[in-house]
Order: structure tokens, then C-alpha cells, then sequence
């Protein structure tokens, strides 16, 4: 983004900077997990495990952690779902397992699942490495489009059925969002990057960086390569608000703020306003608005056109924004960016109220919150448009696929964000390892492409 | 408040609660810390001839359970590794400053008349209330013919309880080893010694874990293990057991009893007094918290005879015995069935998974869409309790006793084959 006096990188000292974007949730000490883990009742039909899109065993690997057998628990994690490492670290458990913990109930303190969960990964990648092996080879050829977590996670259960992977990414590096769309604090330093350096341990995976689709790949010619596609393709757009003004120098999209923050070792070289205003009320606004007070910002306030309720983030990540000093607004819907000299000097709202439908009604009041920056968060969406010509259906923004992950082409399979469902990481993998397990059902069910 | 005064063969102590023979009454530095934390008495470690025994380094050995620490214990010292000569001194010492407290000291030296005739005055002489015969250690001890090795021969029992009734005016308090088919075989012998009373259960010999690493029995010493002494709340069931055969025993009756065993709390107290214990004895919770224990120990059991309405011990001794009966007098019509306060259930599925997989398939499982019901089939149940005790929440399951139509034992039953041939055929 263009400089302006009031935006500026490293506002705050080095050492401070590296302590705001630490790992924000440290790990558990053994004896933290063990004692946590003994906390866990063993369920039978236990509600967390239906609450996990990837459906982890989650009582049988932590009665492992609780027993001392941290192989076999990270084993139990990672043969559901390959980036349990990251999920651990990411996932809103808050809305999934741990919100169906039966411990809720009793004593309104679920089991820190996400966190055993990464006691165990954390010592699998430290001492195990790999944990699983490839079948005998197929002499099947898989080309996957995204190195995202769907992606990713559908390479690694491919080559574990002992078929080849080739994996394209339009980014330099792979990883999708764990790589370029999370808060750093959420995953410190280099774990994604190190999550993938396990993940490809599996073998059999060739990684195509800089490969972007319909530029330099297409559909069809890698359907005419492999003997199945896979695309993976996750929200490579950003929704634009349409807002007069939204071109000044000072705005900027959240998306964008964050892979920059992602990109930076040191966050020293990442520029930041004084006053920021982040619109939007999910996931993403939340990590941009925390990391801009993080970086040195003096006031943060994010503006959601609804209700606390009616976010997208849950509410411990709203907590989360508070606790750091983000001022939260809601029912208020921006109306246009100001600006001068082609630079933002603020932004300006229509206040609302829920309606009897609980869709906002704005009464006409406005007010203007000042800001040298404003950063975009009201969405993400899918880009279909490297698909033109592929015969791939879209409907309603997203892939068509059926129950086995089939897009319309023959050979051709979907998953994660770019299909219907929600846009979670952990659902991304389950979509990626099913669509895998498809793949291998459907390639090997074919008598005439048996190897004899 | 509950008058909590003890005495115990003629043993005047303020409270029932006395530390057990063993490592925290080994010295007057322990004792008048303990005396000082409120403790009623103490029982000296087990005093033997010159020359002292050696201990070895590393001498306990611990089960944790589900994040419990030292659910039992282990151990493998011996007894005094001190002379002779300083512990009767702060034996003395101790005793003079605390004339009130019960200071009973514990004794093994070899089976010999003489050894036991010449101990005894000079024990005597320190001014302690009584001696306690240590007939159980089960370790170290017992392989010089000592300790449990005397206390597993009852003929032995006897002939030494006689000897120091002989040498000794102080009361003779026989401490009986758990290690045994009978425990009622050694106490009659110590009765027939003319002890004064009986204290039990000593450690039970143990094993109380294998290093893995080391490919040896916990506590490691220098690369090799030991069995030892098991000892700690994991034995109270043990101990309580031995207690009510001894205490309900018609030749054993008057005779005080000094309950012994996994003593943690003021509850397990009220349980070993109501089982027909006079007087206590604790080791492991001091070791484990220290002697502050003892506070809560005093001052609930007091609180909880108010409530009950017993003014004093005696009151409360042995209330339980006339209902420990042996199974052949359970009532066979009896029937308990279990119920579930749905509105308690947080849906963790122990109780059905328990029932299902290992009983007797009494707990329903009923799943519509999200929710999850568990219901007890009452036809199925057979009142076992196991669903009551594996569920996680307290007074979510209980146990509803049926209206009974009559009694029926095992003795009266069609099925027994022996029913009328002997009174107690079982």
C-alpha cells in the first residue's frame, strides 16, 4: 500500500514485536497434558467426536496422552486428519469439540481438546516424524490444484494408497491460508511450513509452486496427464464493499494486511496506521484487527454491520479482539471512505438496529470514526474463473460436487472452500482425505486400469 | 462437641489419632511437631538391639493413580537405624513435655527371652505409656525371623506377648501382620498372650511397580529391587475388612483394637470406629501433607458426631459391626434397581457402555438426531451399582431399593444344595 505520515512500520521495538507475535496460546507442559488428559471421562458415543468435521477419536487419543502413550495419540490424530497439527492451533474449538464436551455440562469447563490435541502432534513431529507408509505403488498419477489444507490433506491420503501426486499452487509457498491467510500468533514462527515438511515425509508428493491455474495449467490438460484431478482451489478472491473511496491510499484488504504479516519474519517492515478501522465481523477481520494493534496501533475499532450474535467469529475470538484493545461497533454499515489528498482520514457509518427479522434497519443517523487505515473484511470468495472452458459446474459461487467429491467432468474432484459447506480449516481436510478415499475407490474399481 | 477423649488399654490420649510406627515418629524432632500439630499420640518407630540397622537410600516406592499421588505406598526401610540409647532419651524428653499425649513405643528384637526381658525395663524406664510388639514388618526384618516372620506363627505370637506381660507392667499393644490366610488365628494367639490389645493391619507385602527402564521392582536400589510394605488409602478396604473379622470375633471381644490402614480423613476415621476400632493409627497422610492433617482429621470427625448425635467414642464404637454379617445371612428377596436423574445426566454413556459391555445390558442407549437419552431397563437390572459408580456425577444414578416381600437366605434357599444340613452352609 502507498505510505502516508500516519502509516508506518515498526512503531514498536523489535523484541516487543516478537513477543506479540509469539505463539499467543503456549504449548502444555507434559505434566499440564497428563493432568488435563485424566480430566477426560473416556466417553462412550462421545459428542465430541461428531462435533469434529474430521471425526478424531478424540477420547481414545487422549486416554493415550493420559497413559503416556504419545505415538499411538498422535497416530489416533493424524490417521482422521493429517493437519491435526494445525487444527489443533486454529480451529474455533470453542464451536466444535470442545462446545459438545459432556464436561460443559458438570462443571462448565470442557476438556482443552485443541490443546492436548497439540501436546500430541507437537511430539510427533518432534520425535516420530512420519507416521504412516505408502502402499505398494499403483502407477496412478494425481494432479492436485491448491497446496492448501484440502489440498494437502488429499495428497497425503493419496500417497499413503500408494498412487503419485503432483500438487500446484499459484503462491510461491504451500500451505493455502495455514501459510498466508492466518494470524501469525496462531501459528508461530514456522510451523506451517514445518507441518508441510511432515506432511510430504509420506513421500510420493511432487510439489508445482508458482503454477497458477488457467494461466499455467488448465483442467483439462492435467486431466490429460493424471489419471484424476483434483481441485482444491479455496477463496482466491476478496468481496469488495463497494464503497466510494475504497481506492485511497491507507485501504487495503484485510487478506492482503494478513499475508503480510505472514510473509515477515521479524513484523519490523509490515506498515500500520494509528487509527485503523476493520470492517467486517468474521474470522478474518478479528486476526487483522488484533495484529494491527499487535504491530503498534493506537486505536482499533472494527465495525460489523450486525450484531455480536449474528458474527461470524465466535465469540472467544470477539473476547480475543477485546482483550487486546480493539474497540468492537456493531449495527453500523459504512457508507463511504473519506479521504484527503488521496489519502483516508476516515470512514463513515449509517447506524443501525436489528429489525423485527433481525436484519439491520438503519435510522439514518451516521457518524465518521477516523482512521489513517481501514482494512477490508467482509468476505472471501471463490474465483471460478480458471475453470472457464473446463466444463466444471458452478452454481451459487461455488463447485458443484456430489456426495464423493465428483465435480461434473469425469476424473475431476472438488474440495474445501471453493465447494459448499463451511470454510474451516478442519472441514477443508476432511473434504480433501474423503475425496482422496473417492479417488482411490473409484480409480481402483476400474478392471481395465488394474496393473496385472 | 463430640467428646473425643481415647483411651486405650488404660492409653489416655486427647484424641484417637496417633502416628503409626514408621518414619514420622522416628525422632523428638518429628514427635513434638506432631504433638504441636495436635496429634492425640504417637507410636515410636520400632525400636531393636545394638547394634542399629542400616537402611538403604531409596526406600519408597508410590502408586499414582489418575493424577492421585501416592493412592499407595510402598516402602522398604526397617526399623530405628538409630542407638538404642537416643531414642530412649528423647523418648523421655518427649514424654515429660507432653504428659498428656499417648507415647507408645514400638518394639522387635529376636525371639529370644532374653533380648525381649532386657528391652523391656529400659523402655519402661523412659516413662512411655505402652509398647507395641511389631509382629508385621513385612521386610528385611522378616528375614532375620522378626517382624512378620514371628507375627505369621501365632504360636510365637503368643509366647512373646506372654514374655513381655511378664517383664513389663506397661499395656502390650500386639500389632498383627496383614500377611496371613486368618487374621483372626494370630489375634486369638496374642489374646491367649494376654495382650492388652491389638493394632492392625500392618503393611502388606508388596510390589508396587516395575521400571520399565530399568527392568526392575520400584524403589530401585543400585539397579535392584525389593518387595516391601504396602501401606495408604489403597489398603483402608483391606484393613477395614481385617478389622470387623477381628472386632466381631466372640474371643476377641473386650479386647481394644488400634485401627490401622489407609487412614486419610476424618471420614475413614468415623468408618474404622464405627467397624469397632477404640483408637487409630495414621502414616501415610502425614507423610504425604504433614502433620496439619491431623486439624481436619479432629475437627470433622467431631463435627459430623454432633450432627449424628454421638457425644462420644463409645457411642460411636462399632455401630457398624451387628450389620457386617457373612453373605449366607443377606437377604436374597432383596432388590435394588438403578435410576437416572435425566436432568443430572450430562450424556458421557459410562453407564451404558458399563452395563452394556460387562453387565447385564440394563441401560438403553436411545439416540434421536443430536440428543443422546440413557435409560435403565428395569426388568434387566440386577441392581449391581456398577452404573452408579462409574458415572461421573454425583447423584445422577442411585440405587432405588424395591419393597421386599419377606426374607430369604442363601441358608433357607431352594437352590443350596446343603440348606438345612449345617447353620452355616454357604
Amino acid at each position: 500500500m502507498d505510505q502516508t505520515p500516519d502509516i508506518a512500520a515498526a512503531r514498536l521495538p523489535g523484541d516487543v514485536l516478537a513477543r506479540n507475535f509469539a505463539d499467543a496460546h503456549p504449548p502444555l507442559t507434559a505434566n499440564q497434558a497428563v493432568s488435563e488428559a485424566e480430566r477426560c471421562y473416556f466417553c462412550h458415543d462421545a459428542p465430541c467426536i461428531e462435533a469434529c468435521p474430521t471425526g478424531i477419536d478424540i477420547p481414545s487419543f487422549i486416554h493415550k496422552i493420559a497413559t503416556g502413550n504419545l505415538r499411538g495419540s498422535a497416530r489416533t490424530i493424524l490417521e482422521s486428519n493429517i493437519l491435526g497439527g494445525s487444527c489443533a492451533r486454529v480451529c474455533p474449538t470453542e464451536i466444535l469439540c470442545e462446545q459438545k464436551c459432556v464436561r460443559n455440562t458438570q462443571d462448565a469447563r470442557p476438556i482443552e481438546i485443541g490443546a492436548l490435541q497439540r501436546h500430541a502432534t507437537d511430539w510427533q513431529m518432534t520425535h516420530g516424524g512420519q507416521p504412516f507408509t505408502r502402499a505398494a505403488a499403483t502407477g496412478r498419477r494425481i494432479a492436485v490444484v491448491g497446496a492448501g489444507p484440502a489440498g494437502l490433506a488429499c495428497a497425503h491420503r493419496l500417497a499413503m494408497h500408494g498412487h503419485d501426486v503432483d500438487v500446484y499452487d499459484a503462491r510461491p509457498k504451500a500451505g493455502g491460508l495455514n501459510e498466508y491467510g492466518v494470524a501469525a500468533y496462531k501459528l508461530a514462527d514456522d510451523f506451517a511450513q514445518r507441518e508441510i515438511d511432515f506432511l510430504l515425509g509420506i513421500g510420493g508428493i511432487v510439489l508445482h509452486p508458482d503454477h497458477c491455474l488457467g494461466r499455467d495449467i488448465t483442467v483439462p490438460a492435467l486431466r490429460a496427464d493424471h489419471d484424476a484431478v483434483v481441485l482444491a482451489l479455496g477463496h482466491a478472491g476478496v468481496r469488495s464493499p463497494g464503497l466510494a473511496g475504497q481506492d485511497l491510499a491507507g485501504v487495503a484488504s484485510a487478506v492482503d494486511f494478513i499475508a503480510a504479516l505472514r510473509a515477515s519474519p521479524t513484523k519490523a517492515d509490515v506498515p500500520v496506521g494509528r487509527r485503523v478501522v476493520v470492517i467486517g465481523g468474521g474470522n478474518t477481520a478479528v486476526d487483522a484487527a488484533v495484529q494491527a494493534r499487535r504491530l503498534g496501533a493506537d486505536e482499533v475499532t472494527m465495525v460489523y454491520r450486525r450484531g455480536a450474535d449474528h458474527m461470524s467469529a465466535t465469540t472467544v475470538e470477539q473476547e480475543w479482539a477485546q482483550t487486546n484493545g480493539v474497540t468492537l461497533r456493531h449495527w453500523a454499515s459504512p457508507t463511504h471512505i473519506l479521504g484527503a489528498d488521496g489519502s483516508v482520514t476516515g470512514v463513515a457509518f449509517t447506524q443501525g438496529a436489528p429489525g423485527a427479522d433481525g436484519q439491520p434497519v438503519y435510522d439514518g443517523l451516521s457518524f465518521t470514526i477516523a482512521a489513517d487505515m481501514v482494512l477490508l473484511a467482509v468476505g472471501q470468495v471463490f474465483v471460478a474463473d480458471p475453470l472457464d472452458g473446463s466444463g466444471v459446474t458452478v452454481a451459487g459461487g461455488r463447485i458443484v460436487v456430489d456426495g464423493g467429491g465428483r465435480t461434473s467432468v469425469p476424473g475431476v474432484y472438488a474440495g474445501g472452500d471453493c465447494t459448499p459447506g463451511p470454510d474451516l480449516t478442519v472441514s477443508a481436510v476432511r473434504d480433501g482425505r474423503d475425496v482422496a478415499e473417492q479417488i482411490h475407490a473409484d480409480l481402483m474399481s476400474k478392471p481395465s486400469l488394474q496393473k496385472a | 462437641m463430640a467428646d473425643l477423649r481415647t483411651t486405650l488399654a488404660g492409653i489416655r490420649s486427647p484424641n484417637p489419632f496417633w502416628l503409626a510406627s514408621a518414619p514420622p515418629t522416628d525422632k523428638e524432632y518429628n514427635v513434638r511437631r506432631a504433638f504441636e500439630a495436635g496429634w492425640g499420640g504417637v507410636v515410636w518407630k520400632t525400636l531393636g538391639e545394638d547394634p542399629p540397622v542400616v537402611n538403604v537410600s531409596s526406600r519408597y516406592g508410590a502408586v499414582s493413580y489418575n493424577g492421585t499421588r501416592m493412592a499407595g505406598l510402598n516402602n522398604i526401610e526397617l526399623i530405628s537405624d538409630r542407638p538404642l540409647a537416643t531414642n530412649l532419651a528423647e523418648i523421655r524428653s518427649v514424654k515429660r513435655d507432653y504428659p498428656d499425649r499417648a507415647v507408645v513405643v514400638s518394639l522387635m528384637v529376636p525371639c529370644r527371652e532374653e533380648s525381649w526381658k532386657a528391652i523391656l525395663p529400659l523402655v519402661e524406664d523412659t516413662g512411655a505409656d505402652g509398647i507395641e510388639l511389631n509382629f508385621g514388618c513385612p521386610h528385611g526384618m522378616s528375614e532375620r525371623n522378626m517382624g512378620s516372620a514371628v507375627g505369621q506363627v501365632p504360636e510365637y505370637v503368643e509366647m512373646v506377648t506372654r514374655w513381655c506381660k511378664q517383664y513389663t507392667r506397661m499395656p502390650v499393644i500386639v500389632k498383627l501382620t496383614p500377611n496371613i490366610t486368618n487374621i483372626l488365628v494370630p489375634a486369638r494367639a496374642a489374646r491367649r498372650g494376654g495382650a492388652d490389645a491389638v493394632s492392625l493391619i500392618n503393611t502388606i507385602q508388596s510390589i508396587v511397580g516395575v521400571d520399565l527402564d530399568a527392568m526392575a521392582p520400584m524403589p530401585v536400589v543400585g539397579g535392584l529391587g525389593t518387595h516391601g510394605g504396602y501401606c495408604g488409602p489403597a489398603v483402608k478396604p483391606i484393613a477395614l475388612r481385617m478389622l470387623g473379622d477381628v472386632a466381631r470375633d466372640p474371643e476377641m471381644a473386650g479386647l481394644p483394637i488400634s485401627g490401622i490402614g489407609g487412614i486419610s480423613s476424618w471420614r475413614d476415621a468415623a468408618e474404622f470406629l464405627a467397624m469397632g476400632a477404640t483408637g487409630l493409627q495414621v502414616c501415610t497422610a502425614a507423610m504425604h501433607y504433614g502433620f496439619k492433617i491431623v486439624e481436619d482429621m479432629i475437627d470433622g470427625l467431631s463435627n459430623w458426631m454432633d450432627e449424628k448425635g454421638y457425644a462420644s467414642l463409645d457411642a460411636l464404637r462399632g455401630q457398624a459391626l451387628p450389620r457386617y454379617v457373612q453373605w449366607n445371612q443377606l437377604n436374597l428377596k432383596f432388590k435394588t434397581i438403578a435410576s437416572i436423574d435425566q436432568d443430572a445426566c450430562i450424556k458421557c454413556g459410562l453407564c451404558h457402555i458399563a452395563c452394556e459391555d460387562t453387565s447385564h445390558q440394563a441401560i438403553a442407549k436411545i439416540r434421536a438426531g443430536d440428543e443422546r437419552r440413557y435409560e435403565v431397563i428395569d426388568e434387566e437390572c440386577v441392581g449391581c451399582n456398577l452404573c452408579a459408580h462409574v458415572c461421573p456425577v454425583d447423584d445422577c444414578i442411585t440405587m432405588t431399593p424395591q419393597p421386599v416381600d419377606g426374607m430369604q437366605t442363601w441358608t433357607e434357599h431352594p437352590n443350596n444344595p446343603m440348606r438345612g444340613q449345617a447353620a452355616n452352609a454357604g
